[in-house]
């Protein structure tokens, strides 16, 4: 990161919320250090007003991304996909500052592209997928569709800083759910800097928000948040999960719990995240 | 026929001398032109069966809880039976028999053989469906009309339908092989008792889970008969067990740590009970909850068939239903004249005796449901929305409440915003289509909608932007087997009917 | 109430119709059970109800008389039923059955205006509808030009109205659509509007000639069409479903239809026709069913 002349540029982390890249209004930070203990970055410890803002922001992006065409919800994820590959250094940089070996980084890296073209290709398919026409008995054309969902609060695998995120983050917003990211707490840095990424690939502002700061502190906001759809929750605590379904009963939030580990690539994934609408008309003259 | 029927011929009078009947003076009350209402048409109940008392189906074998309830006709306030009241040893013996049958029978089954044992029920119920009907109206209240021409027919074609997926199931998710999930307990209401049973045992049944079914404590009657159906059909024992009960039967069942997949159909308030009482189990669960539907009306509508939709859609089933479309919404031009055309309509609705054959509107389900009606109404008197009610006289005996139609209601008032279940129509006014679908999604709820407009692309854009899990264009509360029902929001999670109905079903791996 | 000044109707403001949502109303109505006092009442209407009609090539004077005969008493022993509302011929035929009804209370009506198809010039129906008042026919049941309203003439098919309206003089004027040839209900809806525009006073489904002839929802969809142009211009228009009728049962459907729609206002025959060559003996039939009890027999009812 240093040459010898001059002296080195560092990045500031801060919070993506609304397509911009403030700081957590509470002031806050947590240190992460790397290895010998060097001082990486003072992350943003998020506030739960910074997850409201987000919130905020999400539900607006979310009538304008919902009704942008599948086709082309692929091209910006491709672009995602391009600017990741583009930035492969940075991230691999970042991996290895946080623990990764080389050779994991970059596999994790080449992972997440992978991932990112993986779900553009999922953009005008899933649909189909998932869609019938329904044989019914009566007079009508029948039809079901999945929907996007609407906002969905997700909390990443904490074990994997960058694939884990991503495989996160792409389902649910080739989807076209809008959504707010908490961040891995032991491995934030790649998460802002996938924001940069989704920030330079056409994807509107407030589409997705990434925070970083503390899981105890968020995750009963976002299971609580009556103007959050669905939550997706990345843990093997149980006693997360529980939090978490407990909490959401009160707007019937969708709950969808998984291991802390990235999601594999598949359309079930885009699944639970949508919802079906069947629409009746008559058939006649 | 009642009062504001003449409405119509707006102070004309029959005045053919020629077209008087013969019968001269004294004209019965059933005379079709002089009378107020059609000869009474029964339909006949000398071919039902009905026990005074009925046991909890465990096991295949019919066992007696101790404690029992009472089953009462709405229409009239008779004691139609009496029935167990499952306690929790009850529920865990019943969900031990269906563990034991998951795994001694069930599950392994080939799926086409359980296929089989579906269609056979569905042809048992086919064979006694007129009985069935007649005792689902009893039970419940609604009209024979409906639970002959609609309940019925639907039950039979979800078990066709359900059966046919029970081999096919390798079919029904690309890249992923469906299994069972083990032990369902499921809880549904008092709306359309068979219906839902019928929605939760078919699909359960086909992908290979067994069954813990709990109906509604006020409409016992036709799941237990249908316990009947499925012993007499042959089902290994266990596959299906009837618990009745209250809501505390119905909370031990979802609570028990045994039962690997809830489904429940009922309020919003006890939904959300159950998600919090499912949290951190792991064991999962599909919900189908409240609902506040708005059907809109463009001033480019058919507008008497939109009217027509409007009837079924609120006074259907005394508005006993969770899909109901219980806020109208018309387009300023054409309000007055759908108003008044709602209005005459509402007249010629045929209120009373549920088995009477040319009953629209039957009894409201319970005391305790009625009282709640009146309530929600009173406030919304209160609250200055304008109250208009048709002119049917009332029986003295049992639950009724008149269609009920509220004008001037603003958004903010109760009776838009809560779920009142019953035949109580909220009524606004808009002027733009921006209007129409920002009041309709202006609720916690998400279950359904209506749009009438003759312009196609009109009913496409508004279809797709309001948020609900079944759109009605042109029609209103239509269902069918292969038809996804289901809701956004509170309003539920997870689809019941056609192939997304088998998901909640199963786990993929 | 008279017809006011024949203006052309603004179709614009006319509502669509949803071929489902009619039919599945229209199925409701047979859904009614309608028994003991209400079915008997329903029959002794629907008698008084009745266009007794021949239309055939082989008319007769003698034919038509015994109809007249049938008409006045339809069930001899029993005056309490009946008389039909009126007989129906072809213009030729209308002054045999005038002096055969004679002062009874059955009118005379006549199709007119080159029956069925309505093919012929408007100057020589016009001077039929002279031809048949002349004779002695009180009604007048006249067919439009099917042609010229799927072409869009509606102006036209208006003012032809109006001048048969104004040929008819004090005869009564009953439009006949042929609806089995509207191919939509929508066209059945807009040709009502211009009926009762140009001054009809009963609109009719069908000559007899067509298939399909009269059927529920298209009589509903004119039901409804006649209580809009009430509800709008407060004159009551009259409707009479004709061809295909001819089963008690159907006939107490459509009256049912007829009451829940626009109410006993209309539950007379001065406002509602069948018009059937057919019915009649089964709706006697029933009538004897019900005060008997017993199921009947053809062989006990004339055919006249």
């Amino acid at each position: 990161m240093s040459t010898k002349k001059r002296l080195a540029v560092s990045k500031t982390y801060k919070l993506y919320l609304g397509g911009k890249f403030p700081r957590t209004e509470s002031g806050r930070y947590y240190e992460l250090k790397g290895r010998k203990d060097t001082l990486l970055a003072n992350v943003s410890r998020a506030s739960r007003k910074d997850f409201r803002n987000a919130v905020v922001a999400a539900r607006k992006a979310w009538s304008g991304w919902a009704a942008t065409t599948a086709c082309l919800r692929g091209q910006i994820l491709y672009r995602v996909a391009e600017m990741l590959e583009g930035r492969a250094g940075q991230f691999e940089e970042e991996l290895r500052a946080q623990g990764a070996t080389p050779v994991a980084a970059r596999k994790e890296v080449t992972a997440s592209v992978d991932l990112f073209v993986h779900y553009a290709g999922w953009s005008d398919k899933y649909q189909s997928l998932f869609s019938s026409v329904n044989p019914v008995a009566t007079p009508h054309f029948n039809f079901s569709m999945p929907e996007s969902t609407g906002v969905v609060a997700a909390v990443a695998p904490e074990g994997s800083g960058l694939l884990g995120l991503s495989s996160v983050v792409a389902p649910i917003l080739v989807g076209g759910n809008t959504s707010v990211i908490l961040a891995s707490h032991a491995r934030p840095l790649c998460a802002i800097t996938l924001a940069e990424v989704l920030n330079s690939s056409d994807v509107p502002g407030g589409t997705v928000n990434i925070l970083t700061g503390l899981r105890d502190e968020l995750l009963p906001q976002f299971a609580e948040h009556m103007d959050v759809n669905a939550l997706l929750v990345c843990s093997d605590e149980a006693g997360e999960t529980r939090l978490a379904q407990e909490r959401a009963a009160e707007n019937v939030k969708r709950v969808i719990p998984h291991a802390d580990a990235p999601l594999a690539e598949s359309p079930y994934h885009i699944l639970d995240l949508q919802e079906i609408k069947t629409t009746w008309h008559p058939v006649g003259v | 026929m009642p009062e504001g029927q003449k409405e119509g011929a707006a102070g004309a009078k029959p005045k053919s001398a020629r077209a008087k009947s013969a019968d001269g003076a004294g004209k019965s009350r059933y005379d079709f032109v002089e009378g107020d209402r059609y000869a009474p048409a029964p339909e006949s109940s000398d071919h039902v069966s009905l026990r005074d008392s009925y046991q909890l189906f465990i096991g295949g074998e019919w066992v007696r809880a101790p404690r029992r309830i009472e089953t009462i006709n709405p229409a009239t306030g008779e004691v139609l039976a009496e029935v167990g009241e499952a306690g929790p040893r009850m529920v865990d013996r019943a969900v031990a028999a269906a563990r034991q049958a998951y795994e001694k029978t069930w599950s392994e089954m080939p799926g086409r053989e359980r296929g089989k044992y579906l269609f056979r029920l569905a042809r048992l119920i086919q064979e006694r469906a007129r009985e069935f009907a007649v005792v689902e109206t009893m039970d419940g209240g609604k009209p024979i009309r409906e639970s002959r021409d609609i309940d019925l027919p639907l039950v039979a074609a979800h078990f066709f339908y359900y059966a046919g997926w029970a081999d096919k199931l390798d079919y029904a998710f690309p890249g992923r092989r469906a299994r069972p999930l083990g032990v369902v307990g499921q809880v549904i209401p008092w709306n359309f008792p068979l219906l839902m049973a019928a929605w939760k045992l078919a699909p359960a049944l086909a992908c290979g889970n067994t069954v813990v079914l709990k109906p509604a404590e006020t409409t016992p009657l036709t799941a237990l008969k249908l316990a009947e159906l499925i012993e007499e059909a042959g089902f290994p024992p266990g596959v299906v067990n009837v618990i009745t009960g209250a809501g505390k039967t119905g909370q031990n069942l979802v609570r028990h740590p045994d039962v690997d997949k809830v489904a429940f159909t009922g309020s919003t308030a006890v939904g959300k009970l159950i998600q919090k009482d499912l949290a951190g189990t792991g064991r999962r669960f599909t919900l189908e909850l409240g609902g506040k539907a708005a059907n809109i009306i463009f001033d480019d509508a058919p507008v008497n068939q939109a009217v027509e939709g409007i009837v079924n859609g609120i006074f259907f089933n005394q508005g006993h239903v969770c899909c109901a479309g219980s806020r109208l919404f018309v387009q300023e031009g054409i309000a007055d004249t759908v108003v008044r055309k709602l209005k005459r309509r509402m007249e010629t609705l045929v209120l009373g005796d549920p088995l009477d054959k040319n009953t629209d509107v039957g009894a409201i389900n319970s005391q305790e449901q009625l009282e709640r009606i009146r309530v929600l109404v009173d406030s919304g008197r209160e609250e200055g929305a304008r109250c208009w009610q048709s002119g049917q006289k009332l029986p003295r005996k049992g639950f009724w409440f008149k269609p009920t139609i509220f004008t001037e209601c603003a958004q903010s008032h109760g009776i838009v915003q809560k779920e009142i279940f019953g035949p109580v129509l909220a009524i606004q006014t808009f002027r733009t289509p921006e209007e129409a679908v920002e009041k309709a999604n202006n609720t916690p709820y998400g279950l359904s909608g209506g749009v009438w407009t003759d312009k196609g692309s009109k009913i496409f854009k508004i279809t797709s932007q309001i948020r609900a899990g079944v759109l009605w264009a042109n029609t209103f509360n239509k269902f069918d087997p292969a038809s996804p029902f289901g809701g956004y929001k509170e309003s539920g999670i997870g689809r019941e009917g056609g192939l997304q109905g088998l998901a909640p079903y199963v786990e993929l791996r | 109430m008279s017809a006011p000044d024949p203006s052309f109707p603004d179709l614009r403001t006319l509502s669509t119709i949803d071929q489902v949502g009619v039919e599945e109303r229209a199925r409701r109505f047979q859904a009614r059970s309608i028994k003991k006092e209400s079915k008997l009442s329903a029959l002794k209407l629907a008698v008084t109800m009745l266009d007794v009609t021949t239309l055939e090539g082989k008319d007769s004077p003698g034919k038509v008389k015994q109809m007249c005969v049938k008409a006045m008493r339809p069930l001899p022993g029993d005056p309490g039923i009946g008389p039909a509302a009126a007989v129906c011929v072809y213009p030729r035929l209308v002054r045999v059955a005038r002096e055969a009804v004679g002062r009874s209370g059955v009118r005379v009506a006549s199709v007119a205006t080159g029956f069925p198809s309505g093919q012929s010039r408007l100057k020589e129906r016009l001077s039929e509808i002279r031809y048949a008042v002349g004779a002695g026919a009180d009604e007048i049941d006249m067919v439009i030009s099917r042609g010229k309203l799927l072409h869009g003439e509606f102006r036209s098919i208006f003012d032809e109205i109006v001048r048969c309206k104004e040929a008819c003089g004090e005869a009564h004027l009953k439009v006949i659509l042929e609806t089995g040839e509207l191919q939509t209900y929508d066209t059945v809806r807009i040709a009502s509007e211009i009926a009762m525009a140009a001054g009809a006073d009963f609109i009719k489904t069908s000559t007899g000639k067509v298939q399909p002839a009269a059927t529920l929802p298209v009589t509903l969809v004119m039901l409804e069409a006649i209580q809009d142009y009430h509800d709008r211009t407060g004159r009551m228009v009259g409707m009479k479903p004709a061809g295909g009728i001819s089963e008690a049962k159907t006939a107490i459907h459509y009256l049912v239809m007829l009451k829940e729609t626009l109410g006993r206002a209309w539950l007379t025959n001065e406002w509602f026709r069948f018009g059937v060559s057919s019915l009649t003996n089964d709706l006697l039939m029933q009538i004897r069913k019900q005060q008997t009890g017993r199921y009947q027999s053809a062989d006990y009812f004339t055919k006249d």
